[in-house]
């Protein structure tokens, strides 16, 4: 057993409903307990969609457990089709009926429906969301596509592409969809196929009539992509289009392989010129921390690194699929890949690294506010917030310009903050008040011991010199006041590199010297 | 003053009964209020990493803040053998509680794959509780979707607790308020009952776990919710009784309710009166500005909590609402008979839930409100029909006089937003 709080994917099904729900024409008909429909009002709320989810659910009650659960199931497939006519039926069971093995995949066979009929195994106490969502694409890849299908030869056609991976849920696939499908179209390349978002079973069926297939999203599409690439031998690209160079890249890959000009798509994002421009110059070497799913914390620590200017301290993902590619990345940098679908170790690194900036999921924004440490949002999980109302992908030209905005938004509250900070002594701006946009913490206010009365401080009055929460050295009142002089977003770091520089000397006392010192040692 | 006791029950109206798909919650929902009411109780769910992922997405943002609940996430080597599935539990409940050494009540919360597997808590629960004995105490419910909906999650905990219970042995009369309610509402029903001159009067659940109440023959108690039918059956079997009357919604509600204890433990008719007076009024006073927006509209409810019969007679008796179909999980028809027969006659009343035809009758019906949960509340908005989402009735503060204006207001609000927006 796994101690959870805080889980980073939901279950298998709750994944294969992000399939179903993307598409049109597809119902799942879900063999599941009274109660599994919560999962609906992801997709209601957090999403904001305006109809129910394609999903069926059985809902079975204790009182029929042991006599007719298999029966209820056949019943509300039945139900189902009638009421719903789908083109194609998924069937499956969520974690509970997977255990009381009244096999849906059997059953519904039995039943000889009037459509295809996708039985899903979901294995719920070994995989998770992702997995659920990429074995289901997979599934209805591989049943609904017509493999007598080719592409039309090339006499006078634009090429064409199928565009796998974004779903219901996803986070900002909505937007990378429309941003992904204007830059093919200034290139001369039109879709085939935009799946599972927005694609009928009909429309998998035609899978095959394109020239290649456009993997957006791996944890989604890669399996499918596999299977088209044998099955139809269709070239896939795998680049990542997210940021200023590797939207370059993508439209070469896609160049070549579409034998196309890549010139007509390369315009060109505001990023190089605002990241070039003496504004951003205090954005060089600011220490960032980057979690998420694999691909976009792949994608984002080289937009952070190489676009931006930062440096990159800690790079991880929670889903053990992509651990492999991941690693690669983290050797790039130099850095220590963090594998975890454990929060409390997320937070235990960000702590022990203090970044200045922190690139990751919901949670993370939250571990992140706790520790008073700026953040955005660059993956799924995601609340109802990062299902914007305004365009916001994070793919292609328009992509890097909204990462640019996205991920020095919070920075420059952190000068803002800077600035206040310098009032400090002012009575509306005292420390204690806290800053404007984050919730007080006690842990960053002052040295080891919560926050620090200001007033007594400015009135020169002697505090008790205050051991450190980490118990290296002991600080001076001298040298802790001078501390509480240094802005709060890089205060957590310059008390750790001191402490480190006194540990490191066996110093017992941390004096006001010994603070220039080691600020003088770690300069950059 | 008070509703007329009814002369015979008028409970008799055919009822729908249905079964098909459930669009509920399960009883796991109920520790997103009951972990914040018991301050020194932790809830660890056993289950999969639906459950998890379902309290994860009913909480919100709460998870964030040390909660005390958590889940014990059932893996591929626990359904292997159950003795292994025993060692693992005794190990999380070990780490648990040396990392939280406050708690002082764990509740053991059975789901639906803890259910099925037949993984025996309650044995598992006097195992653990004796070795931490002295410390905290461990008990178990279920709050599995195959046995409990929603609310009931919070019907089989106070049922738990009422099997440990101490015995009241004082001989004299004391009062219970039974069911979780905000501390605001809690306190003023302790104010007005202490001047009422009633007394001791004792809340289940206590806000510690080292102060729940004791229980016995000359306990008297008032269930402040409609969905507690276990733990007043627990509690009548500990020779405790029930004292019937309305639920404490609106201003008829609450006054009924409180009468029926004043009249246990015989207050002065004018006494009560003239204490209530004030509280009453201002409850009228409160809802008559969302009157005019309610009255005459059409509503239905879907079923939910099990609050809707009371929440549907508060609106039609106290503001003029006309309940066109009043679903509910269940129906515990001892426990509303009074809420029941001020019900308009020409009321659906439906139990159970097959969603997509109970939906067919809402989009034939096309009443001016619908209340329902968050899967289904914007796909309606989307087809053009006005919702009010049926969780909020849960969480906010809407018992008792000082909240009657609020619980109005919950449902004059959409409407009101319906024609404001010009979009």
């Amino acid at each position: 057993m796994q101690l959870t709080v805080w889980t980073y994917e939901g279950p298998p099904h709750v994944g294969a409903m992000r399939i179903a729900t993307a598409m049109d024409g597809v119902h799942y008909v879900l063999h599941a307990p009274q109660g599994d429909t919560y999962a609906d009002l992801l997709f209601t709320m957090i999403e904001r969609r305006g109809k129910r989810p394609p999903v069926t659910y059985t809902t079975f009650q204790a009182r029929d457990l042991g006599k007719d659960t298999a029966q209820l199931f056949q019943q509300a497939a039945r139900d189902a089709f009638a009421r719903f006519q789908p083109q194609a039926m998924l069937v499956g069971a969520s974690c509970t009926a997977e255990l009381i093995q009244d096999d849906p995949a059997g059953l519904a066979e039995a039943m000889r429906l009037p459509c295809p009929v996708v039985a899903l195994d979901l294995p719920s106490y070994q995989r998770k969301e992702h997995w659920g969502a990429s074995e289901t694409f997979y599934q209805l890849v591989r049943t609904l596509a017509d493999t007598h299908v080719r592409p039309a030869g090339r006499g006078g056609h634009r090429p064409r592409a199928n565009l796998l991976g974004p779903t219901a849920l996803g986070f900002r696939h909505r937007d990378d969809v429309i941003e992904i499908t204007r830059l093919l179209g200034t290139l001369g390349i039109d879709i085939n196929v935009t799946a599972p978002l927005g694609a009928t079973p009909g429309d998998l069926a035609r899978l095959g009539a394109a020239d290649f297939n456009i993997c957006l999203y791996p944890e989604i599409a890669d399996t499918a992509c596999r299977w088209l690439e044998k099955t139809f031998g269709q070239k896939t690209v795998r680049t990542m289009p997210i940021g200023h160079g590797a939207t370059h890249a993508f439209i070469a890959e896609v160049a070549a392989l579409a034998g196309v000009d890549p010139a007509p798509a390369l315009d060109t994002s505001n990023l190089p010129w605002w990241s070039r421009s003496v504004d951003s110059t205090y954005l060089t070497g600011k220490r960032v921390f980057v979690f998420g799913d694999a691909t976009h914390a792949i994608a984002a620590a080289r937009v952070a690194q190489d676009e931006l200017g930062f440096e990159v301290v800690g790079l991880g993902c929670y889903n053990r699929e992509f651990a492999r590619d991941l690693r690669d990345a983290a050797a790039r940098y130099g850095v220590e890949p963090l594998i975890t679908d454990d929060y409390l170790a997320v937070e235990e690194a960000i702590q022990a690294l203090q970044p200045e900036l922190v690139l990751g999921t919901q949670m993370e924004r939250h571990i992140a506010k706790r520790l008073r440490i700026p953040c955005a949002v660059i993956s799924a999980p995601v609340h109802v917030q990062d299902f914007p109302a305004r365009y916001s992908p994070q793919m292609g030209f328009e992509g890097a310009n909204v990462l640019f905005d996205t991920w020095v938004h919070p920075l420059v509250m952190g000068l803002e903050e800077h600035l206040l900070t310098m009032f400090r002594d002012d009575f509306e701006f005292s420390d204690a008040a806290g800053a404007s946009h984050l919730a007080p913490l006690p842990l960053a206010g002052g040295v080891g011991k919560g926050p620090v009365d200001v007033g007594s401080a400015a009135a020169e009055t002697s505090p008790p010199p205050v051991s450190s929460a980490s118990g290296r050295g002991t600080w001076s009142p001298e040298a802790e006041r001078e501390l509480l002089k240094i802005p709060f977003f890089v205060r957590g770091k310059a008390r750790r590199n001191t402490e480190k520089f006194a540990a490191e000397r066996n110093l017992a006392t941390i004096t006001l010297d010994t603070l220039y010192d080691a600020k003088a040692h770690h300069a950059r | 003053m008070t509703p007329a006791r009814p002369a015979a029950l008028g409970c008799d109206a055919p009822i729908l009964r249905e079964r098909g798909q459930r669009e509920v919650f399960c009883g796991l929902t109920g520790i997103i209020w009951l972990h914040r009411k018991v301050q020194d109780a932790f809830f660890l769910v056993v289950g999969s990493r639906t459950c998890a992922h379902l309290l994860q997405s009913a909480a919100g943002v709460m998870v964030f803040a040390e909660p005390r609940f958590a889940t014990a996430i059932i893996e591929e080597r626990d359904l292997a053998g159950m003795a292994d599935c025993n060692e693992e539990l005794d190990r999380v409940v070990d780490r648990l509680l040396a990392r939280r050494p406050e708690i002082k009540l764990l509740f053991l919360v059975g789901s639906c794959p803890s259910e099925v597997i037949k993984l025996d808590l309650s044995r598992a629960a006097a195992r653990l509780s004796v070795k931490h004995a002295g410390t905290t105490k461990i008990l178990n419910y279920s709050g599995s979707g195959i046995e409990t909906t929603f609310t009931e999650g919070e019907d089989a905990c106070l049922a738990a607790l009422v099997a440990n219970l101490d015995a009241d042995t004082s001989g004299a009369p004391s009062l219970m308020i039974v069911g979780a309610l905000p501390d605001v509402v809690e306190d003023q029903f302790l104010r007005l009952l202490a001047e009422l001159g009633i007394g001791p009067v004792h809340s289940l659940p206590a806000r510690r776990a080292g102060a729940m109440p004791p229980v016995g023959p000359e306990t008297r108690f008032l269930l402040a919710q409609p969905f507690l039918g276990e733990t007043a059956r627990a509690l009548e079997d500990r020779g405790a009784t029930r004292l019937d009357a309305l639920f404490p919604f609106g201003a008829e509600g609450t006054t009924h309710w409180l009468h029926a204890a004043a009249q246990a433990f015989g207050v002065d008719e004018m006494h009560f009166r003239r204490t209530i007076a004030p509280g009453r009024e201002r409850a009228k006073r409160a809802i008559e500005h969302s009157r005019e927006r309610l009255a005459g509209k059409r509503i239905t409810f879907l079923p939910d909590s099990q609050l809707e019969v009371p929440l549907a007679r508060f609106l039609a008796s106290e503001l003029g609402m006309q309940p066109v179909e009043v679903g509910t999980p269940y129906l515990h028809r001892r426990l509303l008979a009074h809420e029941l027969v001020l019900l308009p006659t020409d009321t659906l009343l439906s139990e159970g839930q097959d969603v997509d035809r109970q939906l067919d009758r809402v989009r034939a019906a096309r009443p001016d409100l619908t209340v329902c949960g968050l899967g289904l509340a914007n796909p309606l908005e989307a087809e053009g029909l006005t919702t009010k989402w049926a969780i909020e009735l849960v969480f906010s503060p809407i018992h008792g006089f000082d909240q009657a204006g609020d619980l109005a207001e919950l449902f004059a609000r959409p409407l009101r937003r319906r024609d404001v927006l010009r979009v």
